[in-house]
């Protein structure tokens, strides 16, 4: 049901219509959302505060972030290249309508690839900022005119706005392109538009202002969804920043009253490890990305009792499937069959499947060809299991761990493993072995943060292989036991399971 | 502890763990009659790599898996020192 996007229907307009000022904030510096859309202030106070700074969502609405340059860009595949995500986000808000593609380029993206990205998105114009961590690709160089030919052209944006113009053409139905992590190799490009992306919001009028902070990058599929909820649902957003440390990055959150927090299962254990998190008082949370186990559901209850704790399923491909608000791990079997707002999901070979509206439409790029099936369902990868009436997550289908012939996914291990009180997070991988070809390893964060010693080390890994054994066929219980201080995580939020495996 | 002595004890807690009866440890014994299976003994390897620092095994390709406790105590021993 593809339908061609009026002009009123742009990110743009769509915020310009009546809501109080909202900013953007950053570390240093913040941007009000109205000043980019138009000036008049019947929008109103979005803010997005950014890694450094804050722009007022009002000024997006009449003003620009890219210097008086949006003509030029009109119709151009764009890359965007920005360190910040301050800027990303003006930009965003500026070039959807504008921009024929935009492909966002993610903040941990190999330079490498840069060659690929440029020539799988058909790339005409780059839209950068200063903070920029690594080199811009190499382009060929700007010569004579601008935008003359495939001369890519750059253009530069800036968390200020200026007074600015706007462009009288219609609005196109811009294609956003987002990059997925995953393995090695060059990253999958995927394909959505705005429609598909803000499908899943519904207009419900919130119980006073809200405040959304989380600790993704906007960047990605998890963090964008934010972004676009704030923006377009009134609200303002604190952004994080590279670098910054969870501590300060807690400080901002709880100093612009957060009232909405998102993360995934592994951003939220970091959190909690830090005493700064007793500073913010959000009334909802909303876990995502990754498995939330039921010792995670249960912690945050019990940090935040006053809010409601969300888990949201979503993937890049797939993108925004259902939310559980229960606080039970898993979801309702009742979920899967006849669609649900749109949605519908099966299971089939044990792996999540799913139909929506709100699915990527297609790769583009040198990438794999099929997104959706020849029935337009998305083959999610993430393996289920039937447990009563509830389904919960098993793992991912690449991950499992083969111990002689018998499998296992890490994560319900580590699902065990984090059920213990003094368990933090736990990572499991697997490990070569000379009589079954892998055995299964478990490194584990405890809540103290401390690497227990003496008894109480060989107490508590007692416990943790007592419990395991408990609950787990023979198998699945870790070999051996390592208590280590953190765990990698990758940009994405997610536990580093590859280089895990690499360095392990 | 010798090399032998922790090789005993990881033995007994795995065999304990895993519900097993362990036969008495003696050189000549035939290490899949010790009581221990294929799981026990890939436990076993990785418990002693984190002991003993050392996985004879994995680290030599043309290593034999022993087939005595004796044989199996020798690796570990040539490797340990």
């Amino acid at each position: 049901m593809k339908m061609a996007r009026a002009e009123a229907q742009s990110l743009r307009r769509r915020i310009g219509d009546g809501s109080p000022e909202r900013f953007f904030w950053g570390r240093d510096a913040q941007a009000c959302i109205t000043d980019l859309v138009g000036g008049t202030s019947d929008f109103g106070g979005t803010s997005l505060v950014g890694g450094t700074g804050l722009v007022a969502g009002t000024s997006l609405v009449g003003g620009t972030s890219l210097g008086g340059r949006l003509e030029q860009l009109a119709g151009k595949s764009i890359l965007l290249a920005t360190g910040s995500q301050l800027t990303t986000a003006l930009a965003l808000i500026e070039l959807d309508g504008v921009a024929r593609r935009l492909t966002i380029l993610p903040p941990d993206a190999d330079p490498d690839h840069f060659e690929a990205v440029l020539a799988g998105a058909e790339v005409d114009a780059v839209v950068h900022d200063r903070d920029l961590p690594v080199p811009l690709p190499s382009l060929p160089r700007t010569r004579g005119r601008e935008g003359r030919g495939n001369v890519p052209l750059r253009v530069a944006c800036a968390a200020e706005i200026v007074a600015g113009e706007r462009l009288a053409a219609a609005s196109r139905d811009t294609e956003w392109v987002l990059l997925t992590s995953g393995t090695t190799g060059v990253p999958k490009m995927v394909v959505h538009g705005l429609d598909g992306l803000t499908a899943a919001f519904t207009r419900n009028k919130p119980n006073g202002p809200v405040m959304w902070g989380t600790f993704y990058d906007i960047r990605r599929y998890g963090g964008l969804q934010i972004l676009l909820r704030a923006v377009l649902g009134g609200a303002s957003l604190v952004l994080s920043s590279a670098g910054e440390p969870i501590a300060e990055h807690l400080d901002r959150l709880a100093r612009h009253g957060v009232t909405h927090l998102t993360g995934t299962p592994s951003h939220w254990r970091r959190a909690l490890m830090s005493p700064a998190i007793r500073k913010i008082s959000p009334r909802y949370v909303r876990l995502s990305g990754e498995i939330a186990d039921q010792a995670i559901l249960d912690s945050l209850r019990n940090a935040f009792p006053q809010a409601a704790v969300g888990y949201a399923y979503a993937s890049t491909e797939a993108g925004l499937a259902f939310e559980v608000n229960d606080g039970l791990t898993g979801f309702p079997a009742s979920y899967v069959g006849p669609a649900r707002d749109g949605v519908e999901m099966k299971v089939e070979d044990g792996s999540l499947r799913i139909r929506s509206p709100r699915t990527a439409s297609r790769y583009i790029g040198g990438g794999p060809s099929q997104l959706l099936d020849t029935d337009g369902f998305v083959d999610t990868g993430d393996m289920v299991e039937l447990h009563g009436d509830r389904y919960v997550f098993a793992g991912r289908r690449g991950g499992i761990i083969n111990i002689g012939g018998l499998k296992a996914h890490p994560e319900e291990i580590e699902a065990v493993i984090n059920r213990h009180p003094q368990v933090r997070m736990s990572l499991v991988r697997s490990k070569a072995s000379p009589i079954t070809g892998s055995i299964v390893i478990a490194d584990v964060v405890l809540k103290s943060g401390r690497k227990p010693a003496g008894d109480e080390l060989h107490q508590v890994k007692g416990d943790i292989l007592q419990l395991c054994r408990d609950a787990l066929p023979r198998h699945k219980v870790p070999a051996t036991i390592s208590f280590v201080p953190m765990l990698d995580f990758s940009s994405t939020g997610k536990l580093a399971r590859r280089q895990a495996e690499k360095n392990g | 502890m010798s090399v032998k002595l922790t090789i005993m004890h990881q033995m007994e807690e795995i065999a304990r763990e895993h519900g097993k009866i362990l036969t008495p440890l003696r050189d000549d014994l035939a290490l899949f009659d010790s009581g221990l299976d294929s799981l026990g003994f890939a436990v076993l390897v990785a418990r002693l790599e984190d002991r003993l620092g050392i996985d004879p095994f994995t680290a030599s390709e043309d290593a034999l898996f022993p087939v005595t406790f004796g044989d199996f105590v020798k690796v570990y021993e040539n490797g340990a020192r």
